[in-house]
């Protein structure tokens, strides 16, 4: 009984990181809370000035280039920010807090696999997906492949994940606000729906990116601070916080042990090769490649990226640490007064209450409005993924066949902005009271087990052919979502069935060779003349991936 | 024109020597971080109990913390070893392909 236990929570726990890491939605459905003043007038002017450069981007938005790459004119740091801005999502900021204080040294644990796998991106793909790629990485996976079939594959996957995340977004959104700023759920749907729909539709990339770096310094600033004045209370000495900390946790001394989070190494196997490879998969995260003038920057641009998540973990780690004592020891942020019992507004709300604790309504209305701002950055950069799927795979390559003028093309990408942000409203609704804990790891599951097998391939794979590609990218399509919905968190959970009929939770041990052996033996049996000349071509890419030479480079201004 | 200009480039001696110099660094950076990463998560799983020992008698400082935290450094650091040296020596290789390609050009 008691290994059964063991068992829930380390599910519990992956469930949990899946959704800090991905920004998913809080546990459960929240209680709403008064009305925040601090929050909404802090919110109202990060929305006032994201506005203002909504505005500025959308007199600088005038080809297809800005439109999804910001013309290629962002720098290697700047675009390092909006990559950290994607990757600490407003749950990553709670989540991860919650989890140091509730289970200590696990905590830390998942930060590390979390950031681990930005040197092996930087390392294998940086160079090759800026030298090669244009507006999405389809055009890496289409280079010499049949452009119609290679892209409509590649955007049904992208959207595939797009939608699922959104979801996740949104109900995240909805509750977290609820939480925050006490607002009615579907208000809050409303805000973010029509918000992200504002920046995209009128600053493309450009207001993009920017949201999300401004994001990223409030989020930095803001988690700095916390740290700080909650740190200084221990003179700054990880020794005494320590001392103080495992002296008052439930989980005494073990506090500082691996728990049950990793016992079962499957799992924690597949949750890794998940992060590390759906991290490589992601269209948003991609596209981001694509807005820098070349490969130095996009190098540069990991760099930065990953010492700020580097960074940002260790502060999270700290904190949550520092919350045990100050939060967990203070009665007034339990209900009823009583000390060890519920958090107030649940167990994501550490890193709220020790900012009230330590810098009191100011500053827990600053944190708010940063996780609000988080969330908004989030789904603007996934809505402009989904768009440019649709505008620029779809309609101008496979409809169009690249006859599309780019007035047209932006045209079509604006609508379908549009088209996502209602989706996205309309989902998030319906969503509202749903287990979706699934949807991220569904998300992640189809990055790494359809677009990352077929990415890397198409990049250092010679014998890649177009019908090796579709059959390993569907593949994975296929048996990721497959997975997931045979694994417990839907088939038991959702559908209430009595067992699971694939007993574990995470799909990519399991998806990702699917897709690999497919297009292996898929490609290798294709004799055709078209197979031929697609193995040929790759000499011409492979010089470009290496050279960057005849890349897309950054348009003038 | 640009496929005779890959061509070109491709039988540039220089070419060879880029591809093999930098996938060879590329190649053993990332081992190293895959490497240490799943054999602390090998540890994590296999046992737990050694990450948790102090690193010396009554302090608080955990094997684990340590390792940890030197992993977060190590790793950043050789994503910036990584970068210091394609933007410096890789990209000056590259410029010297792409020109030389172009003279051929002429």
């Amino acid at each position: 009984m008691r290994h059964l236990t063991q068992f829930g929570t380390a599910l519990g726990l992956f469930a949990v990181a899946a959704l800090a890491y991905a920004g998913g939605p809080l546990e459960g459905v929240t209680e709403k809370q008064a009305t925040n003043w601090h929050a909404i007038i802090m919110f109202c002017i990060f929305v006032t000035m994201t506005m203002g450069i909504t505005y500025w981007a959308a007199s600088r938005t005038k080809s297809t280039a800005d439109f999804y790459t910001a013309g290629g004119g962002i720098t290697g740091f700047q675009n390092g920010l909006a990559i950290a801005g994607d990757y600490m999502s407003a749950a990553t900021l709670l989540g991860l807090t919650a989890m140091v204080y509730g289970q200590g040294y696990d905590g830390y644990i998942y930060m590390l696999a979390f950031f681990a796998g930005w040197p092996v991106i930087l390392f294998l793909m940086a160079e090759r997906l800026r030298n090669l790629g244009k507006f999405t990485f389809s055009d890496i996976t289409a280079y010499r492949l049949d452009q119609g079939k290679v892209r409509t594959m590649a955007a049904i996957s992208s959207l595939t994940v797009v939608c699922f995340y959104l979801i996740a977004q949104m109900v995240g959104a909805g509750q977290l606000i609820k939480l925050l700023f006490g607002l009615e759920y579907n208000v809050a749907i409303f805000a973010v729906g029509i918000l992200m729909m504002v920046y995209v539709t009128f600053g493309g990339m450009v207001a993009t990116t920017w949201v999300q770096i401004i994001k990223a310094c409030m989020l930095l600033a803001g988690g700095t601070l916390v740290m700080f004045l909650a740190f200084g209370q221990f003179g700054f000495s990880f020794q005494t916080l320590l001392e103080k900390a495992t002296a008052v946790h439930k989980l005494g001394a073990k506090l500082m042990f691996p728990g049950s989070l990793l016992a079962d190494p499957v799992t924690a196997i597949s949750l890794g090769l998940g992060l590390m490879f759906g991290t490589a998969g992601l269209p948003h995260i991609l596209m981001r490649f694509f807005t820098v003038t070349d490969a130095k920057e996009a190098r540069k641009s990991v760099l930065y990226a990953s010492g700020f998540v580097a960074y940002f973990f260790n502060v999270i780690f700290i904190m949550g640490l520092a919350g045990i004592l100050i939060v967990g020891q203070n009665p007034e942020f339990f209900e009823g007064g009583t000390v060890g019992g519920k958090l107030i507004g649940g167990g994501n709300m550490v890193a709220m209450h020790l900012a009230k604790a330590v810098g009191g309504n100011m500053l827990l209305g600053f944190l708010a409005a940063v996780a609000f701002a988080t969330i908004l950055a989030v789904v603007s950069g996934l809505a402009l993924a989904g768009a440019s799927a649709i505008s620029h795979d779809l309609y101008a390559r496979v409809i169009m066949k690249g006859q599309a003028s780019e007035a047209k093309e932006i045209r079509v990408s604006k609508i379908a902005t549009i088209c996502l942000g209602a989706v996205a409203i309309v989902l998030g609704i319906l969503f509202e009271k749903q287990n979706i804990a699934f949807m991220v790891g569904l998300a992640f599951g189809v990055a790494a087990a359809a677009n990352f097998p077929v990415l890397i391939l198409s990049m250092y794979w010679k014998g890649l052919t177009t019908r090796g590609a579709l059959f390993g990218g569907y593949g994975g399509l296929i048996s990721a979502v497959l997975f997931v919905v045979f694994s417990k968190s839907v088939w038991v959970d959702v559908l209430h069935n009595a067992a699971p009929l694939f007993p574990y939770t995470q799909p990519a041990l399991f998806a990702m060779p699917v897709a690999f052996l497919l297009a292996f033996i898929v490609s290798k049996t294709d004799t055709s003349v078209r197979a031929g000349k697609e193995i040929e071509a790759f000499e011409d890419q492979y010089v470009r991936a290496q050279t960057g030479f005849g890349a897309e480079a950054a348009s003038n201004h | 024109m640009s496929s005779a200009m890959y061509e070109r480039m491709r039988a540039n001696p220089k070419f060879e020597q880029l591809v093999a110099r930098r996938g060879r660094f590329a190649w053993t950076l990332a081992f190293i971080v895959l490497a240490m990463f799943y054999g602390f998560v090998m540890v994590v799983a296999f046992n737990p109990a050694s990450l948790g020992q102090p690193v010396s008698e009554g302090s608080m400082w955990t094997v684990g913390v340590l390792v940890e935290m030197f992993m977060f450094i190590f790793f950043w650091v050789l994503t910036a070893v990584y970068v210091k040296r394609a933007n410096t020596e890789f990209d000056a290789l590259t410029q010297e392909i792409v020109k030389e390609a172009w003279k051929g050009n002429k």
